[in-house]
């Protein structure tokens, strides 16, 4: 299958691994990358925050970009839930009916990275090996928009030498937010201070997630603190394998 | 016994502070956070095992939803039919545009039966048009009959919940509240000991008190039937016991007909306080003698809600059947309570509510006091997609700012419009990340990690650390890849 692949801003500017390692397990699935290097952000930061008007041109922009794609992956929930929730809702208010029509034809056609795994391409098992103890952290956008479910969960499950450990609270925001973190800094950090003892409680040395923005928060929090945990997106987990060469 | 009785004015979300800065005076109350936390679990479990048992729960939302969209869609038709129907079963219609004439109306009927002192059944629509307050002020002395209203009221508190309004103090808290304004030093905390105190406090009123004020749950246009219910029959008391009653009813709680109840019954206790069932459920449909209140009326209050009803993504609000299932889901209202949200109405509807009734001219933070985590929309009964009025109101507070000359010096929009033109050119984007990793080579030496950053992104530094700019940009090792 020939995917294209929608990075999203923050990943491709602060988390380029995950990026690498989504070519990489798709590549080594037999699939065609494609990387369209117009775009830029879906919109979501501005949209969440009041200014959709900013976000209109964004959203256009995306849809223009990807309209040709056979499929196209983000390894963001949240950019996906922006997509999918309120880009047919944008274009209804702008009255724009060819974007209401291009979004409505584009969006079978979207997939979050482990909905692309598990959905359309129907594996759980990439061939990967991770020996780690790993704790999975559901974003909120891909357990309540997307309902991944147990999907990242299945992927994970099938990684050699990993052991998964249960997350208490899994249901709970982190208290990211995106700009909530930094306009209420407070109520956030006390969120993220459960999240993080949650955590903390598994022993796991690797939190992951199918959101880096909620990673980034923790992260965040964890290292500030010495705490000795690291987080990797999944696919950077998924991406592991034994061949010492690749 | 002589009881002193406060009545703190109402929380005005037009003088409350933003709700970052009060939420920051919570967060630092230990032992709030502590009795918010154990509360929401308890009831957010007792309303999961219940929700669980029910395999008809999403038809039961969506067919709630469609019922209080309905009656939105038609509510001028529905009023006046409940109006035309209770009226002519003995009762009397009011109407009231804003917080003052409701508090009037009901003043006058008080006056009209010499009542100096009134029973109370919880009411947040009261709450919101400060009516105890203003009752005292006209020599009225009004008696909070439900218990945690009682607890709030002689501790001289505010609500910090809409279904459990005293969520907020532990039982050793009330105890001490009721030692002190009973005269009961010798008071255990058992919660036996406790709800009798209560009732041999409420008794008395209940026998003497012949004026009673409620709200309601809803009111039923078919029958003009209004429903309350209740878990503690101290409401049972205020409806049955008085000669007078009054109730003050939002005009958003009309419902079509009598067979609603069997959804809405099914859905409101078991979301709001984990129960099957309520204990009490009334339906007073007018007069009926020998039976109850001679005297019925239900003032109908609008205070914005009409304004509201205008806005096509904001008026799901007035779909609320006040479950409070919302405030128990949220992470945000867990970590602070109530209080910090400068409203009767808290958590994640108090802060689409509130804004959309103060027609957005204050409350403005509230919008923002969301992570957008998407768990109240999962717990609500009829469907009200709180994150997306959340985002609308936002943008109404962002459009606002527009047309000030101020907005042109904030730091927020200055760094939205900078980042909307960056990501309008993909040319422009990577100059802009090239751009940003040259400034971090002249501040940073290494790969160390940001623990301090200027500015708004300061806020991120207080409690988190940054991780610095990687020395690639995906698309550049992706082109690289290309090349080689």
């Amino acid at each position: 299958m020939r995917i294209a692949l929608f990075i999203t801003c923050y990943n491709d500017t602060l988390f380029p691994r995950t990026g690498q390692s989504v070519v990489r397990v798709l590549e080594r699935l037999g699939h065609t990358v494609e990387f369209p290097l117009e775009q830029t952000c879906c919109g979501q930061m501005h949209f969440n925050t009041g200014y959709a008007r900013e976000a209109y041109p964004l959203a256009k922009r995306f849809v223009e970009i990807f309209a040709d794609a056979e499929t196209v992956c983000i390894p963001s929930s949240s950019c996906v839930a922006m997509i999918r929730e309120y880009y047919p809702a944008l274009a209804r208010e702008n009255e724009d009916a060819g974007m209401a029509a291009a979004v409505d034809s584009l969006l079978p056609r979207v997939f979050e990275f482990s909905e692309l795994l598990v959905d359309a391409l129907g594996v759980t098992d990439v061939g990967a090996y991770f020996p780690h103890r790993v704790t999975y952290h559901a974003s909120c956008h891909g357990l309540r928009s997307l309902h991944l479910g147990d999907k990242p969960l299945r992927l994970l499950r099938a990684v050699r030498g990993l052991e998964l450990v249960p997350l208490e609270g899994l249901e709970q925001c982190c208290g990211f937010g995106g700009t909530f973190a930094v306009k209420n800094a407070d109520v956030s950090a006390a969120m993220l201070t459960e999240k993080t003892r949650a955590v903390l409680n598994t022993r796991a040395e690797v939190c992951t997630a199918c959101d880096n923005s909620c990673l980034m928060h923790m992260q965040g929090m964890l290292h500030r603190q010495f705490a000795g945990v690291r987080t990797l997106h999944l696919a950077e987990v998924l991406a592991g394998t034994e061949d010492v060469l690749g | 016994m002589n009881l002193v009785q406060l009545n703190p004015p109402s929380p005005d979300p037009k003088t409350a502070p933003p709700f970052p800065a009060a939420a920051k005076i919570d967060l630092r109350d230990t032992q709030l956070r502590r009795n918010i936390a154990r509360a929401t679990d308890t009831i957010q479990r007792k309303r999961a095992a219940l929700v669980e048992e029910k395999k008809d729960w999403q038809a039961l939302r969506d067919a709630g939803a469609a019922i209080r969209r309905e009656a939105l869609r038609n509510l001028d038709g529905y009023l006046l039919q409940f109006e035309d129907r209770f009226q002519a079963a003995g009762g009397t219609v009011h109407w009231a545009a804003n917080a003052a004439e409701a508090n009037r109306v009901a003043l006058d009927i008080l006056r009209e039966h010499d009542a100096r002192e009134v029973i109370k059944i919880k009411s947040m629509t009261t709450a919101e048009i400060g009516m105890n307050e203003y009752l005292a002020q006209h020599n009225v002395t009004a008696h909070e009959t439900d218990l945690a209203e009682l607890i709030l009221q002689l501790g001289g508190d505010q609500p910090s919940h809409i279904v459990v309004p005293a969520l907020h103090k532990n039982r050793q808290q009330v105890r001490e509240i009721f030692a002190r304004s009973m005269g009961l030093p010798g008071l255990s905390d058992d919660p036996e000991a406790l709800t009798a105190a209560a009732r041999q406090y409420l008794r008395e009123k209940f026998l003497r008190v012949k004026t009673a004020i409620c709200g309601a749950n809803f009111l039923i246009a078919e029958t003009g039937g209004v429903t309350i219910v209740e878990s503690e029959g101290n409401g049972r008391m205020c409806l049955t016991l008085p000669e007078t009653l009054i109730a003050i009813v939002g005009i958003e709680k009309v419902i079509p007909r009598f067979a609603d109840l069997e959804v809405l019954l099914q859905t409101l206790p078991r979301s709001a306080t984990g129960e099957r069932m309520n204990p009490y459920n009334s339906i007073w449909s007018g007069v009926i003698p020998g039976d109850g209140p001679k005297n019925m009326h239900v003032v109908l209050l609008d205070n914005g809600r009409t304004r509201v009803l205008r806005d096509g993504i904001g008026r799901q609000t007035l779909q609320c059947i006040r479950c409070g299932a919302c405030q128990n889901a949220c992470p945000v209202y867990r970590q602070t309570g109530g209080h910090a949200y400068g409203s009767v109405y808290a958590g994640p509807i108090g802060a689409i509510l509130t804004p959309q009734l103060e027609d957005m001219r204050h409350a403005q933070s509230l919008p923002y006091a969301s992570s957008l985590c998407g768990a109240c929309y999962e717990v609500c009964p009829v469907k009200i997609n709180i994150p997306e009025v959340l985002v609308h109101l936002r943008a109404r507070v962002v459009d606002r700012g527009r047309r000030k000359l101020a907005s042109l010096f904030d730091q927020e929009r200055a760094g939205m419009m900078m980042m909307a033109a960056i990501f309008a050119s993909s040319r422009r984007y990577e100059a802009a990340q090239r751009l940003a990793r040259t400034a971090q080579r002249t501040v940073r030496h290494g790969d160390a990690w940001y623990h301090w950053l200027p500015g708004m992104a300061g806020r991120w530094t207080e409690t988190r650390d940054l991780a610095p700019l990687p020395q690639e940009t995906f698309r550049e090792w992706w082109q690289q890849r290309r090349r080689s």
